[in-house]
């Protein structure tokens, strides 16, 4: 500590609350909102503090949705965990596979296929929206699960992290589970998966929160009520008249859709640190 | 790596990559051959005719005003850069705050982390409802207690302000996390070698700390660039649409606009292009710098 005075202590706080309060200031408002009846939001200003309709608007919420939508929060929430776990668990498991192939095998096509990995970095579905739903009607697989998943699940974010990390682990292991008379899947499954459990911990966290959060490439593919996701259905029920947006729902909706990738980032606050700042060097 | 022991398996090896790049190929290499290949060519929307027009498609984005494609460029930089900038700054600012030896410490932290779980697309719409002329709270007290009528469909202005806060306030909590890890590597001795030299905490701040922190905002810089510039998406088309007129039609959002709404697929296509170039140029000119860092 280079300075001791009380008041340059105690001034950093107030900067910190402050920011806190003005971060935090949009989410209060959209839990005041979802208390509420939409006659009382209408009626601007509407109220900052909380009204007694919690439950009846959550419920009708998770139960039933938005009258002009035709789907209910639990129907999308499921949507978004599936197509969440389905791009973030599919992303870890072949990303695992292909650096265990880079970083432990010798094979003829081992730099072709490490730079065609890397050079999905430089190609976001933003960038190439119309050609990648083209593919993906013609195979069939508009408004399903595998659509929604399998276009988002190529990460050479996920592979770069694993090769990182499976270079630091002693070639005598390998080699000593070869002697051992372990075949190299004994080794990867015994040997090399629990020693990257924190690696895979970090990753999880990240790319949960990616595909929670996709919005484009459901907006596209997803015609039909029953694949959904919660941000879609959210997006849907904004895109009417002001008169007719049932307010106190929809924000009680948007709250719904904040919480899950938000506790996982406060539970899992350390692994998902870790995981961001690791993905630089 | 000549000398590390390795597996030998001949086929092994190409089933374990298979997956991903069977996966690469289908829904990387393939669309994005296809953008190419469909820019070079003018397509009637309902699967008609195909005639191939050369550069046309890419020659009729700069050159017909109707287009806009100059001014969708410019409003894309001018957003990027405004995000980045107000992002960066406040993060900087309150991760110098929060590296000091405080109580609260990791409470700080968590409060100012989570909203990077929230979607681009809920920020939009935090902000929106905020902001919405009927019955937002901002835009109520803006309009009766300070005099601003407050139409951001109506206003160009207004409607770049909206986007450019609610896009920075997702950014922050990312900003953080990394200004903080870089504060936290500077080392203690230097600082306090500084502050015995009687240099005081700003100067400390900007002669020690802010140039030990560059390749830190380096990397962000670009990052909140890429962030602006291709990830913003959602935010625009939940809170402005690209309106009023064009004024917020930013880039990745016209090319959504042009190809899904008005169906020129050779425009689309071409625009694609532009962008992958555009990505591709930012990624290679971060991993020269970040190579460079490395040989240090």
């Amino acid at each position: 500590m280079t300075e001791h005075s009380r008041m340059r202590r105690f001034i950093p706080n107030i900067w910190l609350w402050i920011a806190i309060l003005i971060i935090a200031f949009p989410i209060w408002i959209v839990f005041s909102a979802s208390t509420h009846t939409s006659a009382e939001i209408l009626a601007a200003p509407m109220p900052l503090i909380p009204g007694p309709h919690f439950v009846k608007n959550y419920s009708e919420a998770i139960l039933e949705g938005s009258k002009n939508l035709g789907a209910s929060a639990i129907t999308m929430l499921k949507n978004s965990m599936i197509m969440a776990l389905g791009i973030s668990s599919g992303k870890i498991v072949i990303s695992l596979l292909a650096a265990f192939a880079i970083v432990f095998f010798n094979f003829k096509l081992r730099s072709f296929c490490f730079w065609s990995i890397f050079v999905t970095l430089m190609l976001p579905v933003e960038v190439r929206i119309m050609p990648t739903y083209k593919v993906i009607s013609d195979l069939g697989m508009l408004n399903s699960y595998a659509g929604l998943i399998l276009p988002m699940v190529v990460s050479a974010t996920a592979v770069f992290l694993f090769r990182q990390y499976f270079m630091t682990i002693p070639r005598e292991m390998a080699e000593a589970s070869q002697i051992d008379g372990a075949t190299p899947t004994q080794f990867f499954w015994h040997v090399l998966l629990p020693m990257t459990r924190t690696p895979i911990a970090a990753m999880f966290v990240i790319q949960f929160i990616y595909g929670w959060n996709q919005y484009l490439w459901p907006l596209l593919i997803t015609t039909r009520q029953e694949y959904y996701t919660i941000l879609i259905g959210i997006n849907r029920m904004l895109s009417g008249a002001d008169v007719q947006i049932e307010w106190q729902i929809v924000m009680a909706t948007t709250l719904l859709a904040l919480i899950p990738p938000a506790l996982v980032v406060i539970v899992m606050q350390k692994q998902f640190i870790s995981g961001m700042t690791d993905r630089e060097k | 790596m000549a000398n590390q022991y390795e597996f030998k398996s001949k086929a092994l090896p190409y089933l374990l990559v298979l997956p991903q790049m069977v996966i690469v190929f289908i829904f990387f290499f393939w669309p994005s051959a296809q953008a190419l290949w469909q820019s070079f060519f003018l397509q009637d929307p309902f699967g008609g005719r195909v005639i191939f027009v050369g550069f046309q498609n890419y020659t009729r984005l700069f050159t017909e005003p109707a287009y806009s494609y100059g001014q969708s460029f410019r409003v894309s930089v001018a957003f990027a850069v405004c995000v980045a900038l107000l992002a960066m700054t406040v993060a900087l600012f309150l991760a110098s705050q929060a590296n000091k030896k405080l109580r609260l410490g990791t409470f700080y932290k968590t409060m100012l982390i989570w909203p990077y779980a929230v979607a681009t697309m809920v920020a939009g719409v935090l902000w929106l409802f905020m902001f919405n002329p009927n019955v937002g709270v901002i835009a109520w007290f803006l309009k009766h207690k300070l005099g601003v009528d407050w139409q951001h469909l109506l206003n160009s202005n207004q409607a770049f302000l909206l986007i450019t806060l609610a896009a920075s306030w997702k950014q922050i909590s990312y900003n953080f996390v990394f200004f903080l890890a870089g504060l936290q590597s500077v080392p203690n001795d230097l600082i306090e070698a500084a502050a015995i030299d009687g240099a005081g905490p700003t100067r400390r701040f900007w002669t020690i700390i802010f140039p030990l922190l560059s390749p830190t905002t380096f990397y962000l810089l670009v990052m909140n660039l890429v962030y602006g510039f291709f990830e913003t998406f959602p935010i625009i088309h939940q809170v402005t649409a690209g309106g009023p007129g064009k004024a917020t039609s930013i880039l990745v959002y016209k090319v959504w606009r042009d190809g899904v709404i008005n169906l020129d697929l050779g425009g689309s296509s071409a625009q694609s292009v532009i962008l992958m170039i555009m990505v591709i140029a930012l990624t290679v000119f971060q991993f020269r710098f970040i190579e460079r860092r490395v040989n240090y």
